[in-house]
């Protein structure tokens, strides 16, 4: 029982940064029906800036006096990195070809992605690089099963992330801007929505959700890959699809669940092919319900 | 200075981008783990970067002006005369001078060469099967590697384990490589575009973990050692005339294998693409509901389509294995994946030449440019998003390319 309890603790943690890089996914998907390859090199430079600001900061002696001060500001610069990033990428590789084929998009995207994860490791070296967690160590413990800090400092940043990004699409101007390109391009710049602003602006927040969970991620396993963005890549964009791709809510949901499946699945099952279940979900997702569970109809281009 | 070179905008943008750049690059380079900051390695970076960047634009700019008129329009005229000259010619001429090329290649040649051959070779039959997949059918694949890994496993396996030769393995190999193309194509095939790009993506990293984790059929990481090589009859002189069974180990012989594979895989793509069904592909990727509408059945054929690509995959996979002598799930990543993908997307989507003039490029000018050879697949991920912006059709666009596969759908 309660291995039971710490597996469902392991999987709230999990899946919500699946769930947050998955946000990306569903709301580029939702806005210009583009899968971004690159998301997953965004969530990975993430992991790369908070290892270098938080090791900047360990080296000058303030992750020893205000190691938690220094977390939320690592987490705010680099969350603002990767949405700088985001919008270079998009400019760059996916504008001009807003009137193009998918196909031509979609091979733009994985050039990108490539690109980036490159860049990472010729900038960073090939090798983990560790982040300095001897500060942020410890946990409560309840008896037989344990809650690191880190554990409740992901699932707190986690939840507070996803409601901010609630309040953002469904009370603020920009959010209905957002909805409203996402739906109908062309009736949206009518009214007056400069919609590729709001693409950008998309791709920007979409972004620093993946870097929050990147760095978290560095946190909690203690190191970062220049290519760790490529496997939880797919398992959030698996994540997105289960939830119905496009729909935000969804996408948390999605999240979620492939955390929890990806955890049983290694702990009861087997670790070795732990990452197959993401995999499996996906096809049958798509194969039975390919509207995922809070989808809307989707029209024969997409499925 | 802006009067010459374009607008004052082009070069306000250009700044823009430039500063965001090295805001972007800084962080990277700048800030040492041990707390240290420093700026002239990424400004030494972004100077080469903003460098290049200029010069590429302000030829740009030139020459939309026409600056260059008095080089290129003489140049563009000789061009256009040396294609008509050369259209003249029936492409089984340039096709004939080609193969005889391949085939004096490794006389003379030393094992470098010979190696590097072999590599473009198979790359080449890699590239023209997934051709089928991607440039006739239009279904992006991005877990290609898999039926290569399908293929050099089965031929790893049967050779260790039930000595069988080569050539008996070879259709063996490419069978369960259409095997697993129907199995993987089956449940995938009903969704259309970039659904199928993640989900080929999925299959092609399962097949890896499998290969990676059955411990007691492939032995993991370790690979497979000890595969034998192909052999072949060969007339012998010694003492009394007859013929000997001898394994071919040296590269000349088996460079002569992959060329034969290479011109089979060849011939059957081009029969293929001016079949009936090469042309019920081609309608499928213009435009699937309308090809639906003219009576193609597109699940059977795009099903073929993958299948088709797969049996060739697995060719060159039992080929691989052959030449190898050594598998491991090492060389079945993603990014080999990808690897193939570029070579398609750079010569030309369903443009058979393309497709070699992309695997010759992408194969041959790393080995020529070996001193960035850490650099490569930056270049190729930045090439491919440059192919996809400034040209999209490819280096040697194939013929028959409807308009319609450019428009937005």
């Amino acid at each position: 029982m309660e291995f039971f309890i710490q597996q469902v603790i392991n999987g709230l943690t999990l899946g919500g940064l699946y769930a947050l890089i998955a946000l990306g996914y569903t709301m580029v998907y939702g806005i210009i029906q583009l899968i971004n390859f690159a998301h997953g090199e965004f969530f990975a430079a993430g992991g790369y800036m908070g290892v270098i600001l938080l090791s900047f900061l360990a080296a000058h002696g303030y992750m020893e006096t205000h190691p938690w001060f220094c977390l939320f500001g690592a987490l705010l610069l680099t969350m603002g990195y990767c949405a700088m990033l985001a919008m270079a990428v998009e400019k760059v590789a996916y504008k001009p070809l807003r009137y193009a084929s998918r196909l031509s998009v979609l091979l733009s995207a994985l050039g990108m992605s490539i690109f980036l994860q490159n860049g990472l490791m010729l900038t960073q070296g090939v090798y983990d690089k560790a982040y300095p967690t001897e500060f942020t160590h410890g946990g409560l413990d309840f008896g037989l099963i344990t809650f690191s800090y880190m554990q409740i400092l992901i699932v707190a940043v986690t939840i507070a992330l996803l409601l901010g990004l609630n309040a953002l699409v469904f009370r603020t101007r920009i959010g209905t801007a957002m909805r409203a390109t996402a739906q109908d391009k062309v009736m949206s710049s009518l009214v007056g929505i400069n919609s590729n602003r709001i693409i950008s602006t998309t791709f920007a927040i979409g972004a620093a959700l993946a870097a929050a969970a990147g760095i978290m991620i560095g946190l909690y396993y203690g190191s970062v890959r220049y290519d760790m963005g490529f496997v939880p890549g797919i398992k959030a964009f698996a994540a997105a699809v289960l939830g119905g791709i496009g729909n935000i809510t969804g996408a948390m949901v999605g999240g979620l669940i492939i955390g929890m499946v990806e955890i049983f699945a290694a702990g009861y099952l087997s670790s070795e092919y732990k990452d197959v279940w993401a995999f499996i979900i996906l096809i049958a997702v798509l194969y039975f319900m390919p509207t995922g569970i809070m989808g809307e109809n989707v029209d024969d281009t997409r499925v | 200075m802006s009067t010459t070179l374009g607008s004052r905008k082009v070069w306000l943008y250009w700044a823009a981008g430039m500063a965001w750049f090295y805001l972007l690059l800084w962080p990277l380079m700048g800030i040492g783990a041990d707390g240290a900051v420093s700026f002239a390695d990424s400004l030494a970076v972004w100077g080469y970067v903003a460098a290049a960047s200029a010069a590429l634009l302000a030829l740009r700019q030139l020459h939309a002006r026409g600056a260059f008129a008095a080089v290129t329009s003489p140049l563009a005229r000789g061009l256009a005369g040396a294609k008509t000259g050369m259209d003249k010619v029936p492409p089984a001429v340039w096709w004939s001078l080609a193969l005889c090329i391949a085939a004096a290649l490794p006389f003379g040649s030393g094992r470098y060469v010979q190696d590097v051959a072999i590599n473009v070779l198979i790359y080449i039959c890699l590239g023209l099967g997934l051709n089928v997949v991607i440039g006739l059918c239009g279904l992006l694949d991005l877990g290609y590697i898999a039926f290569y890994g399908v293929g050099a496993y089965t031929y790893a396996l049967l050779s260790i384990h039930y000595a069988m030769p080569f050539w008996m393995a070879l259709p063996v190999a490419a069978a369960l490589a259409a095997v697993a193309g129907c199995i993987i194509g089956y449940p995938t095939l009903r969704m259309r575009g970039d659904y199928l790009a993640i989900v080929t993506l999925g299959f092609g990293e399962i097949v890896r973990l499998i290969l990676n984790n059955w411990m007691a059929l492939t032995n993991g990481p370790n690979g497979i050692l000890g595969i034998r090589p192909p052999t072949a009859w060969w007339p012998s002189f010694e003492g009394t005339f007859g013929f000997e069974l001898i394994q071919m180990k040296k590269l000349t012989a088996l460079y002569f294998v992959i060329l034969g594979l290479t011109v089979l895989t060849t011939i059957a793509v081009h029969r293929l693409n001016f079949s009936r069904i090469g042309r019920a592909w081609e309608a499928i990727r213009e435009d699937e509901t309308a090809a639906e509408l003219m009576g193609v059945n597109t699940f059977r054929l795009k099903l073929l389509a993958y299948a088709t690509g797969a049996v060739f995959g697995g060719l060159a996979g039992a080929f691989f294995a052959a030449r190898m002598r050594f598998v491991s799930p090492e060389s079945f990543t993603f990014i080999e994946s990808a690897m193939v993908l570029a070579m398609v997307v750079l010569g030309g989507m369903g443009s058979i030449p393309g497709v070699m003039l992309g695997a010759l490029a992408l194969v041959a000018l790393p080995e020529v440019f070996r001193q960035f050879e850490l650099y490569r697949m930056l270049a190729f991920g930045g090439a491919m998003t440059v192919m996809m912006l400034f040209r999209p059709k490819g280096l040697w666009p194939a013929k028959r390319f409807g308009a319609r596969s450019e428009e937005m759908d």
